[in-house]
């Protein structure tokens, strides 16, 4: 896979940070948040744009600076990197059609921030996607944490503060205090930073304890990524308005740490490294008690959007877990579910804003009955959940499939039956709710005539994603081949 | 004992200097009133200006200004002279000295006029109140 | 005209503040403009000395036309160029800056006020520029008096507090005073490169051993090195805040390029690092300094005084960088100078919009400070960031290679103080930005940002403040041309 220089990938990038001016001086709201979609439309379009030669096996690279000896600030768009790019930039079109409902239903304060924020925080992501080192992804990754910190603490209440400082001290303390030391010492022992087809540490000469302290730190300083116990920032994140929620942590800004963590396994440490020192098994097992702990953590919740940030910090460990399978088909499981995952989720948080806007109700025990005021939106629901638990005819079966080739491929049982059990345990937290919507009757004293769905645009929002998820499921193609293409990058060697 | 004694006499200007120098940091950490902390301050200077002057000494030579005759005949036997260059330099750096000596009073009358004392121990007293 | 810019550099900022004294009795409009053209001059001078140091290499320049080591010499290399291009750009987009705010609480000391600081300036700049030791006892004495001048004339605490900088300072300054004439009687001259081409010879001296320590100990004084500083917190918090926008970013970081100079230049770098045998203890001091100074900046409770407890960490860095004694760490230390002007420049320019608006800049004083003065802030955030060490500000590049640095030389204490200090910081101004963020007002609906609560500062104040912030970003970017360009052809090569 050749390299080909180009400036589609800075542009891609840098589309959402010029918006940003257009947004501060919009004279309305409707022009905002008109420049807010063209923006979207123009990022996800030049993205496409790229997306024939990534196929054809021609990476695009750009050079921005050559900062340090040996290091630059660089894009290279692979297909891991595009794949990821496609599935933000296209989820923040309507992430942003669904803001427009969301904030306006609710007369928000402080919109034309929010939307800024929004562009900004998808610049971040997509230059992380498109890194071609550990730097430029390192820089991406700071400028994220700060960009969606006000969104975080939107609010502006005491509930927000806290949240933000948790945010701030799990993610950046982790940045700071872990992965700049871990990148500085691969920097000193290999003198690049770049992602290379089989890593860079192997000629390094670390011995096994420095190699696994090495990685615990980027595991775990990659916090975004929520891998437990780190994982605290996520349920606490959700007092933020759900459009950001939706798209940031389920989508951006989740996917941004596992990302990072998987470009590390693959660019920096190489799987080949990884399964000789035996470190394989333990990012399986971080991986597995995660995926364990934090469903069941999810079966206590009764806020809704914490049951479903529990639910991301389990599904998130499944990327992981498929990385660190060291199959082929494994790596490709992981990169499927990043994209399937994400429609799955951002579909569940849209309901559950929507659920938010017209009946002020967050707790499931007083979703009883809801479904018969709400149809179209709890179906978009149970949709979207049998796609998180992998049940065909919904994308997260492919996902998930892949996975389990892959644990079979290598004869590891036991992330097997850790997957199954897992997926068993997303019924037991997603289906209640299900039920509870449908079956159960509407609780004494409340209004049960049925709630004008289509005329807001916060349910057209998760039909569109519900609908994506059986799409996907019967075309696959681009998906599949994507994956497949990444998987090949990997194994070339 | 001889030896020590030897040491002091032959050094003497070096003694002087180190002393002056020690009167004038223990005024300007020790005591409490600021005019006297401005006079360990400039006695402090004074020492080393006095100490840079004593370094162009020369055993038996004679004031560095050359007479008439002497200068239109010969070149002048640099050994016969003090060497001037220190005390240009320190010229300046009496200049210096004085130009601190002046701000440093003018800000002595600046505290003085807002607080009514110049003992520092009461100013912070006073600032620990308001 | 061109083979007299190192000269001109100092005449022209001397010969405008004389002018500026006299304006201020003729005719006070003047004194704004007559120094802002003086600075231009300086300025471009300064930028094309650079320029042309970074093509043909160094330039020198014999003052009257005396050859050294009689005459005083003029050197001006890459990394001095630098220190004057900073300077001088600092000093030009804080006279800018400073004209409403002059105006409103100086108009009757204008005169007084602005050919102080132009003096100042050529204090500084004549200090970076000079090959002679006693020349630059003589250019850091004006730059310290006219300091103590200016920040005298603020309110209340400020005569004290100058006072107190007064002893410290002059202490700092005999101190080195005292070096150079140790340095003369042993080597009877005080031309510079003589003194090095003559040290070299006497590396078994005490009188050179104590030169050394003296000469280090009045400079770490003046640039308020921990456990010398007792006299900066004080003397930055209580100047009036046009003066901190000109002094904080540059009076310390000039006295550690003269530390620098000193030790590579004059003692040399085989001296001062092996046969003296000071690292160990200097690399404690400046582990300290990072974490003390990061410790009382988390106690402070107005935004002012936290700033200049960041001061204090930051020379902590670039000390602790320069003794580490290797290439990385070498190259952390300068590229850090350049970059913590201004980081200064652009916290103190911010912090001066906010006490132009509000009464004050205690934390709680700072409430709905993003809705009223939401450029101010963003500045104040692009300099927080950069403080912290996220890139791609500049600070992030300095501090990576002072990270490298403790890493290849193994000193993990330092390492510790560097991260440790870049969480405080993260805990310190978002400590700020919560109380700033989070105010009490009520949320409007549907509210356009340009709400009736907007109060930002005057144009003339804004703009020079975000150019700044814009600046540290281009600075970062540039990192590795400045690197190769300017600051690795100082280093010396007996540094791997």
């Amino acid at each position: 896979m050749a390299d080909v220089n180009s400036t589609l990938p800075l542009l891609a990038v840098g589309a959402s940070l010029g918006v940003v001016p257009l947004l501060l001086s919009a004279r309305s709201p409707d022009v905002r948040e008109g420049w807010t979609l063209a923006a979207g439309l123009a990022k996800l379009a030049l993205v496409l744009s790229m997306l024939p030669s990534v196929l054809g096996g021609e990476n695009l690279f750009f050079q921005v600076a050559e900062v340090f000896p040996g290091v630059p600030i660089a894009f290279r768009v692979d297909a891991m990197g595009i794949l990821f790019a496609l599935v933000s930039s296209s989820l923040w079109i309507v992430t942003s059609l669904y803001s427009i409902g969301y904030m306006r239903g609710l007369k928000e304060h402080g919109q034309t921030r929010y939307y800024c924020y929004f562009a900004l925080a998808l610049c971040s992501t997509l230059g992380v996607a498109f890194s071609a080192n550990l730097l430029t992804l390192y820089l991406f990754y700071e400028l994220l944490s700060f960009a969606t910190y006000p969104l975080v603490t939107h609010h502006q209440d005491a509930e927000a503060r806290g949240a933000g400082r948790r945010y701030l001290l799990y993610i950046v303390g982790g940045s700071i205090g872990l992965v700049l030391p871990a990148m500085l010492v691969c920097y000193g022992a290999a003198n690049t930073l770049d992602f290379a087809p089989d890593g860079i540490l192997k000629q390094a000469g670390f011995s096994g304890p420095e190699l696994a302290t090495l990685l615990l730190m980027f595991l775990f300083g990659f916090a975004k990524a929520a891998i437990m116990p780190l994982h605290g920032w996520l349920p606490a994140a959700m007092v933020a308005p759900t459009p950001v929620s939706a798209l940031l942590h389920a989508v951006a800004v989740v996917k941004v740490g596992v990302f990072s963590i998987l470009r590390v396994l693959t660019g920096i440490f190489g799987l080949e490294l990884l399964g000789s020192s035996g470190l394989d098994s333990l990012v399986l097992a971080l991986a597995a008690a995660t995926m364990v702990a934090a469903s069941l953590a999810a079966l206590c919740q009764d806020g809704l959007k914490r049951m479903l940030a529990y639910s991301t910090v389990g599904q998130l460990s499944y990327i992981i877990l498929g990385g660190a399978l060291l199959s082929p088909e494994g790596l490709q499981g992981a990169m499927a579910h990043l994209a399937t995952h994400a429609l799955g989720k951002i579909s569940l948080f849209f309901c559950a804003g929507a659920l938010y806007v017209a009946t002020g109700k967050q707790r499931i025990s007083q979703m009883h009955g809801i479904g018969r005021r709400m149809p179209l939106t709890m179906g978009a629901f149970l949709a979207a959940s049998l796609s998180i638990m992998g049940v065909p005819p919904l994308a997260g079966f492919l996902s998930k499939w892949y996975l389990a080739l892959g644990c079979v491929a290598t004869e590891q049982t036991v992330p097997l039956m850790v997957l199954l059990l897992s997926s068993l345990l997303n019924a037991a937290y997603l289906m209640p709710v299900v039920y509870k919507a449908f079956f159960l009757p509407i609780p004494e004293g409340e209004p049960t005539e049925r709630l004008p769905e289509l005329s807001s645009l916060c349910t057209w929002a998760p039909l569109v994603t519900a609908l994506g998820c059986v799409l996907l499921f019967f075309f696959p193609g681009v998906l599949l081949d994507l994956t497949a293409l990444a998987a090949r990058e990997v194994w070339r060697v | 004992m001889e030896d020590a004694l030897q040491l002091i006499i032959s050094k003497y200007n070096y003694w002087i200097y180190i002393t002056l120098m020690m009167i004038g940091l223990w005024g300007v950490i020790a005591k409490n009133n600021l005019v006297k902390k401005i006079v360990g301050m400039s006695i402090f200077q004074t020492a080393i200006i006095l100490f840079f002057v004593s370094m162009g000494m020369k055993k038996g030579a004679t004031i560095p200004i050359l007479l008439h005759g002497h200068a239109a005949h010969s070149s002048p036997h640099a050994a016969e002279y003090i060497n001037p260059l220190p005390h240009v330099l320190m010229l300046t750096a009496i200049v210096v000295a004085v130009s601190t000596l002046g701000v440093a009073l003018a800000l002595a009358v600046k505290v003085y006029r807002r607080y009514g004392t110049l003992e520092e121990d009461e100013i912070l007293e006073q600032i620990r109140k308001s | 005209m061109t083979e007299h810019l190192p000269a001109l550099i100092v005449v022209v900022p001397l010969l405008t503040s004389f002018l500026i004294f006299a304006l201020g009795w003729l005719k006070k409009d003047l004194c704004f403009p007559v120094g802002l053209f003086g600075l231009a001059v300086a300025a471009s001078s300064c930028m094309g000395l650079l320029l042309r140091v970074m093509r043909w290499g160094p330039v020198t320049y014999k003052l009257g036309g005396w050859e050294a080591p009689w005459g005083i010499v003029y050197v001006v290399d890459t990394l001095n160029g630098m220190v004057l291009a900073a300077v001088a750009f600092s000093a030009l987009i804080q006279w800018i800056w400073s004209g409403p705010s002059v105006k409103r609480h100086f108009q009757d000391r204008l005169g007084a006020l602005y050919g102080l600081q132009m003096l100042f300036v050529t204090g500084l700049l004549g200090m970076t520029v000079t090959g002679d030791a006693f020349n630059l006892y003589v250019l850091l004495e004006i730059a310290s008096i006219t300091a103590y001048a200016l920040i005298a004339m603020g309110p209340e605490r400020a005569s004290l507090s100058s006072l107190n900088y007064v002893f410290m300072g002059t202490l700092g300054a005999c101190f080195y005073l005292l070096g150079v004439g140790y340095l003369y009687i042993m080597t009877g001259t005080l031309n510079m490169a003589d003194l090095a081409r003559l040290i070299t010879g006497l590396h078994g001296s005490r009188a050179i051993q104590v030169a050394f320590i003296i000469t280090m100990v009045g400079l770490w004084l003046k640039m308020a090195f921990f456990p010398l500083h007792g006299w900066l917190p004080n003397a930055y918090t209580h100047a009036p805040y046009p003066i901190s926008g000109l002094i904080a970013p540059l009076m310390t970081k000039v006295m550690v390029y003269v530390m620098i100079r000193i030790d590579l230049n004059v003692f040399g770098p085989v001296y001062s690092f092996e046969k003296m045998g000071l690292e160990k203890a200097v690399m404690w001091l400046a582990v300290l300094a990072v974490i003390m100074g990061s410790i009382m900046a988390l106690a402070q409770k107005d935004l002012k005084r936290m700033l200049t407890y960041v001061i204090l960490i930051e020379v902590g860095y670039m000390v602790g960088g320069f003794w580490l004694g290797n290439k990385s760490g070498m190259t952390g230390a300068l590229l850090h100078l350049l970059n913590d002007v201004f980081m200064t420049l652009c916290a103190f320019l911010a912090v001066g919009n906010l006490l132009y608006r509000l009464p004050g800049c205690s934390f709680p004083e700072l409430k709905g400070a993003f809705s009223k003065m939401p450029f101010t802030m963003g500045a104040l955030v692009a300099t927080a960031l950069s403080i912290v060490g996220v890139p791609p500000t500049c600070g992030f590049f300095s501090k990576w290679y002072l990270l490298l640095g403790a890493l290849e030389a193994e000193h993990y204490g330092f390492l510790a103080a560097l991260i440790f200090s870049s969480l405080v910081g993260v805990v310190l101004f978002f400590r700020v930005f919560e109380w700033a963020f989070f105010s009490t007002q009520e949320h409007e609906e549907g509210e356009h940002h340009l709400s009736h609560t907007f109060q930002e500062a005057p144009v003339q104040m804004v703009v020079p403040v975000l150019l700044v912030a814009g600046g540290l970003v281009v600075l970062g970017v540039f990192s590795g041309e400045i690197v190769s360009g300017i600051v690795e052809p100082v280093i010396p090569l007996t540094f791997s």
